[in-house]
């Protein structure tokens, strides 16, 4: 009994700081406050709201822009993680990767919208030299768009997936391909009917990992773009900054419930793939 | 906070001792492509970066002034100070918090080990933002509802924009993911309940066993566990931001627009800053695996 008392402060600590924030949003955002006697009342009206107009835009933009990237960064990611491992004289190279992806999987946020900005902003080093050498400039493209923030998020989306990845990957017995290869199979063979199915369900899990990843992503957005592109988080950065509307308070709130309820079923789908992947990997 | 799911993977990246497979059967030219190609968007925007800050654009003269005005820059010792302060009392409170638990299920109450897991890997799943919009409504009770009582008081103490607490706070719970791990592999590694035993019954009091035996055991871990922190709190931004407290990544994001290079600067500092932790994390792996194996 004393003993269970010994891990009160963390229960505690985590009531208080994680599952009362998460509760009071699953509570507050059905609240109205009425414009003209400040009373409030039960309303779904900030739900309503939310899944139609610019909301509905910015829950879709989000969702685009993170499975685009998690789709990209996991494929490319893969083709890293691959790549290293089968590298004749890899372990240096394998390292090396490894550690760089380690930092660079951190290296989100601010800085690194700025490291982009320095490149291929519009004073960029990258965008000066192009405009320079061939007076085109970056052509149509822009950083400071959709394009330009999928092009930044696979900066730390790619090295994520290495990371994850890897142990997966190196999960695959090389007797499965000696037997393979003992039976005739050709490579595609053998990817196709051996390390795929096994792969398949680590690839999934880390792939949703990456789409939780880009979905909750701000800083980068805030840096690069402002509001000008609709992404949920710069939604309820915006709903809670204006003192202009009366129940914007209340609609940050629905926003930000929408996005744990996204990421909720997502990670719902993740829990059901890690199971099967236990079944082949245990 | 993306970059922060990520330290989870990267604390554990060891690599094997030999490839799954060696390359036997060529054809590998699509390897040198991908290396290549994701090489260049690697290394092109630090590169770039770096040209940016050095390279005055006008005369074309190269300098080092946007590094060594960092510390005279208005407002960054102070933002830079409070960052450091609040990453310490992260460090603290996490490792406070933390440590007699992991210890505590690992030896006393492994029934409690799939519930303190799940709720420690749920800062990962719930978008930071989505967190802070819940803070920022509790906090909003004291004007609202408890004005005039201590609690009141209590809520207002820990919003004082010189050392905002609720910071500190809020930034154990996002660390708790990285801390989790770091000691739980550090618990599982050593026969801890060996040690304790021993400890015990040649009489140690358990506060006693925690300083003595425990914490030195732990020693490698608790390192990991608080350099992760210490770069999870650097760079947070969407906290500091939301509750409107200038924290350093908000204070880079402040002066970008007056000073461009300055900025640039800065995060090019940060991002050797990170880098310097993570390797320092990878050393102490390393040298502990040396010595397992030795």
């Amino acid at each position: 009994m004393l003993t269970a008392l010994g891990t009160a402060p963390f229960f505690l600590y985590v009531a208080v700081f994680l599952l009362l924030p998460i509760g009071v949003l699953g509570v507050e955002a059905f609240r109205a406050t009425d414009p003209v006697t400040f009373e409030e009342t039960w309303s779904t009206d900030s739900i309503t709201t939310i899944t139609g107009g610019v909301y509905r835009r910015a829950y879709l933009g989000s969702l685009q822009l993170s499975l685009i990237t998690a789709v990209l960064s996991a494929v490319l990611g893969l083709a890293l993680a691959v790549a290293i491992l089968r590298a004749r004289r890899g372990l240096l190279l394998r390292r090396l990767v490894l550690t760089a992806s380690g930092v660079l999987a951190n290296f989100g946020g601010i800085p690194l919208a700025f490291a982009f900005i320095a490149t291929i902003g519009s004073q960029g080093v990258v965008t000066a030299m192009l405009q320079d050498t061939l007076g085109i400039g970056l052509g149509g493209f822009s950083l400071y768009s959709m394009t330009g923030l999928a092009l930044v998020y696979l900066y730390f989306l790619v090295p994520l997936m290495v990371l994850t990845i890897i142990p997966a990957l190196e999960a695959l017995r090389p007797q499965w391909r000696e037997a393979a290869d003992n039976l005739g199979a050709s490579s595609w063979q053998y990817w196709r009917h051996v390390g795929g199915p096994v792969l398949l369900p680590p690839v999934l899990g880390a792939t949703m990992l990456l789409f939780a990843s880009a979905f909750a992503a701000y800083a980068t957005a805030k840096a690069l773009v402002g509001s000008s592109v609709p992404l949920v988080t710069l939604q309820i950065a915006d709903a809670l900054s204006s003192n202009v509307v009366v129940g914007a308070e209340n609609l940050g709130k629905a926003l930000a419930l929408g996005m744990v309820v996204v990421v909720g079923l997502v990670m719902a789908f993740y829990a059901w793939v890690q199971r099967r992947t236990q079944r082949w990997l245990a | 906070m993306t970059a922060l799911a990520e330290g989870v993977a990267g604390a554990g990246g060891v690599a094997p001792a030999t490839p799954i497979r060696s390359g036997r059967r060529g054809g590998g030219g699509w390897r040198f492509a991908v290396l290549g190609l994701l090489g260049l968007y690697f290394l092109v925007p630090i590169a770039a970066s770096v040209w940016f800050t050095v390279r005055n654009r006008g005369t074309g003269e190269f300098t080092a002034e946007h590094y060594t005005g960092i510390p005279g820059a208005d407002g960054f010792a102070e933002s830079f100070t409070r960052s450091l302060v609040l990453a310490g009392l992260t460090v603290l409170i996490a490792l406070a918090l933390m440590v007699p638990t992991v210890v505590l299920v690992d030896l006393r109450l492994p029934r409690l080990r799939t519930t303190v897991e799940l709720l420690t890997l749920m800062p990962l799943v719930v978008p930071p933002i989505a967190l802070v919009v819940g803070v920022r409504s509790v906090l909003s009770w004291a004007p609202d509802y408890f004005l005039g009582t201590p609690l009141a008081e209590v809520f207002f103490a820990i919003q004082e924009p010189d050392l905002p607490w609720i910071l500190v706070f809020a930034y154990v719970v996002l660390a708790l993911p990285f801390v989790y791990r770091a000691l739980d592999s550090g618990v599982r590694g050593a026969d801890l309940r060996t040690l304790t035993e021993a400890a015990r019954n040649l009489g140690a009091s358990w506060p006693r066993v925690l300083v003595s035996v425990v914490l030195p055991v732990l020693r490698t871990s608790v390192l990991n566990a608080a350099f992760l922190t210490l770069a999870l709190v650097l760079g947070e931004f969407t906290f500091a931001n939301i509750l409107g407290f200038e924290t350093f990544p908000t204070w880079i994001l402040r002066i970008s627009g007056s000073a461009p290079q300055l900025s640039v600067a800065v995060s090019v500092l940060s991002l050797v800053v990170t880098w310097m932790l993570l390797l320092m994390i990878s050393a102490l792996d390393r040298r502990r695996g040396t010595k397992e194996s030795a």
